[in-house]
């Protein structure tokens, strides 16, 4: 039902569209001050949030150091404790084990818990595929998939759309997947709210099988972690019969006790509250309580490959808080759906090249330039991941990963051009010259003043028209350096003080 | 090779030249106050759960407040007969199904650990909280706290807490917040939730 990334164009030219979309940037900017202004205020909250942050990073480093070995653990946990544990080296195998467990149980629909790792491995298209349907319970995923639209957050997926257009899309699409919306609805949150309600509650006691993810997985107990607001998780996770969660590998926290700091860290970064409305732990299965079979897919997907990065494996850490969209002043502009992926904005523009390698596809390789590098993302992260350090290192991968292309791009032709024209001295003081000439005859004809007086082109032609869309161009000055101080030897004449 | 065995090799070739850290990792204490009980009745207040505290002698009359007239209730079996006495209509759940919780307005419960810096109940599911659907399909939660059970924050609640359990940790009413930002109350959980809490002494 819902859309898919496959296809989005790379990150300049969907952003270039969302940039003109005034709805979008007015919601946007809208969102992320709100959510700005409440996470400030409750992290100013906490006495020792930095020496608190350095223990969330040190749990989750310690997990990824000997990541063989506490998976081993967790698998071994679960299973004493009853649930029945799956591996997956990438999306095609973990879709085909949660339709396995499906058709085993000739279920037609499945509940969805909110999941990043779903959505990245595009679960509900494949279950379509099979003839089960996959209802997302989450407010803002209802609006999403109900809308056909793609999430473009992290924490509030539907952070694009306002309360009018949520409206419009439960009028048209609510009766299409189950119990119509309301003759009267309006367009208070509440009632919007309240509508999503009635329609999934059906859904909710008559699932026999729900799908989640985890937020954590602690190794020496065998406990996986979901953390939400809405109870929609709660629902998923309690009443049906049968529970397949989908785990990334990442997710391990060594030890019970060390979630303490990631409970306190997650809920303040992320949505600004003190704790959110609910956390549910369970370990395998509880007799008599909840669902009655518990599947667990470890998830690969590429996450081996970006452990196996010394500088991008930080990104691992990342516990999903959105905290580093919220702060991000290119995300604030762009929106989500630019990053053409489920993991938007500072972290999705890391995450995404580390989980699929670089030099694969433009999309991807383009994601590493979609910043300014103002570093206030590392500044928001709960686990401190570097994302500006990570995102260098990944610009230096792209350009490697393309030093052997045929058909080089313009950046690199360019590159090329100059280190022909430095690495030799005559060939360099001879385009000196030319360039003393073209200098002279823009400097008449063409552009504007720059600062200082210099004359600038705003305008280039043929290809390289892209460099001046947003950037003038100065004039080439009218005598080369060498030039010059052949003729003054160095000191200021008539001429230099009149420029 | 098996998902597994691929999984593991490319995970131990990934970290093959890194130190295991074998010491878990020792976290910031956290707050503390000089009332908690007090500190944990504000914040639980703050997410707009209604709060009252009582003394012992008044448990059964404020759990019988806590309900209006006409809804039905539905209760743990291990629920402590002093809480009981405050709803003795109410049904003792035996394996109640979804619908049948559906079907009533209120549940009262006790808990096991109350979190002063961040307003939490947590729910361990043994017998006096009742199964996990039992909190989470009716409107309308009540719960019992006692005053020895409240702790300051988060790590010395996870000390407490035993993992092996299922465990239910509640921060106010159910909400959203992805309409425009706008908190709301009430999505699929509980859109009441009704705090007593007894003090120990006197």
């Amino acid at each position: 039902m819902t859309g898919t990334f496959v296809g989005m164009p790379a990150f300049p030219e969907a952003a270039r569209a969302a940039l003109a979309d005034t709805q979008l940037r007015h919601n946007l900017a809208h969102a992320t001050a709100t959510i700005r202004g409440k996470r400030a205020a409750v992290v100013g909250e906490v006495e020792d949030w930095e020496s608190l942050r350095l223990a969330g990073a040190a749990v989750k480093d310690r997990a990824l150091r000997d990541l063989d070995q506490q998976l081993v653990t967790l698998e071994e946990q679960l299973t004493a404790r009853g649930a029945t544990v799956h591996w997956a080296r990438d999306a095609a195998e973990a879709n085909a084990i949660v339709a396995d467990v499906a058709r085993a149980h000739a279920v037609e629909e499945v509940v969805k818990v909110k999941s990043m790792v779903t959505q990245e491995i595009g679960l509900n298209e494949a279950l379509e595929a099979e003839g089960i349907a996959a209802w997302e319970t989450d407010l803002a995923e209802l609006i999403v998939q109900l809308g056909e639209d793609l999430p473009s957050h992290i924490l509030v997926p539907a952070i694009h759309r306002n309360r009018a257009e949520i409206r419009d899309i439960f009028r048209r699409r609510m009766a299409t997947a189950g119990r119509p919306a309301p003759a009267d609805l309006t367009d208070e949150p509440a009632v919007l709210a309240a509508a999503a309600r009635e329609h999934l509650r059906e859904k909710f006691l008559r699932a026999k099988m729900a799908v989640s993810g985890a937020n954590f997985a602690v190794a020496d107990t065998g406990t996986l972690v979901v953390v939400e607001s809405e109870g929609n998780g709660r629902m998923c996770l309690t009443l049906p019969e049968v529970l397949v969660s989908v785990v990334g590998i990442e997710k391990v926290v060594p030890t019970w006790a060390e979630l303490d700091p990631l409970l306190r860290l997650l809920p303040r970064s992320s949505t600004g509250e003190r704790m959110n409305p609910y956390t549910s732990t369970w370990s395998g299965v509880t007799p008599g309580d909840g669902p009655q079979e518990v599947h667990v897919v470890l998830l690969d997907n590429g996450r081996s490959r970006a452990l196996a990065d010394d500088v991008g494996r930080q990104a691992l850490r990342c516990i999903r808080c959105s905290a580093c969209l919220n702060v991000c002043p290119v995300y604030e502009r762009t929106g989500g759906h630019a990053y053409g992926s489920v993991y938007p904005g500072p972290i999705g523009a890391i995450l995404n090249p580390l989980l699929k390698g670089t030099g694969v596809d433009e999309q991807t390789d383009a994601l590493p330039y979609a910043s300014s590098l103002c570093g206030a993302c590392f500044e928001a992260c709960p686990v401190r991941i570097d994302i500006p350090e990570v995102l260098v290192e990944l610009r230096s991968q792209v350009v490697d990963s393309h030093r052997e292309d045929r058909v080089p791009k313009p950046e690199t032709a360019a590159m090329r051009g100059a280190g022909w024209m430095f690495g030799d001295a005559a060939r360099w003081a001879r385009l000196g010259r030319v360039s003393g000439l073209v200098g002279r005859v823009l400097g008449r004809v063409g552009g504007r003043a720059g600062p200082g007086g210099r004359r600038t082109l705003s305008r280039l032609p043929g290809p390289a028209a892209a460099w001046t869309d947003a950037r003038d161009l100065p004039a080439p000055p009218r005598e080369s350096f060498r030039a010059w101080w052949r003729r003054t030897d160095g000191r200021l004449d008539e001429e230099d003080q009149g420029r | 090779m098996s998902a597994r065995d691929e999984i593991l090799r490319r995970v131990r070739e990934a970290v093959a030249g890194l130190d295991p850290d074998p010491d878990p990792v020792v976290a910031p204490v956290g707050a503390t106050t000089a009332d908690p009980v007090a500190h944990f009745a504000e914040r639980v207040a703050d997410y707009r759960a209604v709060v009252v505290r009582v003394v012992a002698q008044g448990l059964a009359q404020a759990v019988a407040e806590a309900i209006p007239a006409g809804e039905r209730v539905v209760v743990p079996p291990g629920l402590a007969e002093e809480v009981r006495a405050g709803v003795p209509e109410a049904i003792v759940d035996d394996g109640l199904t979804a619908a049948d919780l559906d079907a009533v307005d209120a549940v009262v419960t006790a808990c096991r650990v109350g979190i002063a810096e961040t307003g939490t109940l947590v729910l361990d599911h043994t017998e006096d909280q009742g199964r996990r659907a039992l909190t989470l399909v009716p409107d309308r939660h009540v719960c019992v706290v006692r005053a020895d059970q409240v702790v300051a924050d988060v790590p010395d609640a996870v000390a407490l807490l035993d993992p092996d359990r299922p465990l239910t940790w509640i921060s106010g009413p159910s909400a959203t917040s992805d309409i425009e930002l706008d908190r709301v109350e009430g999505v699929h959980g509980p859109r009441q939730l009704h705090v007593i809490v007894v003090d120990t002494e006197g």
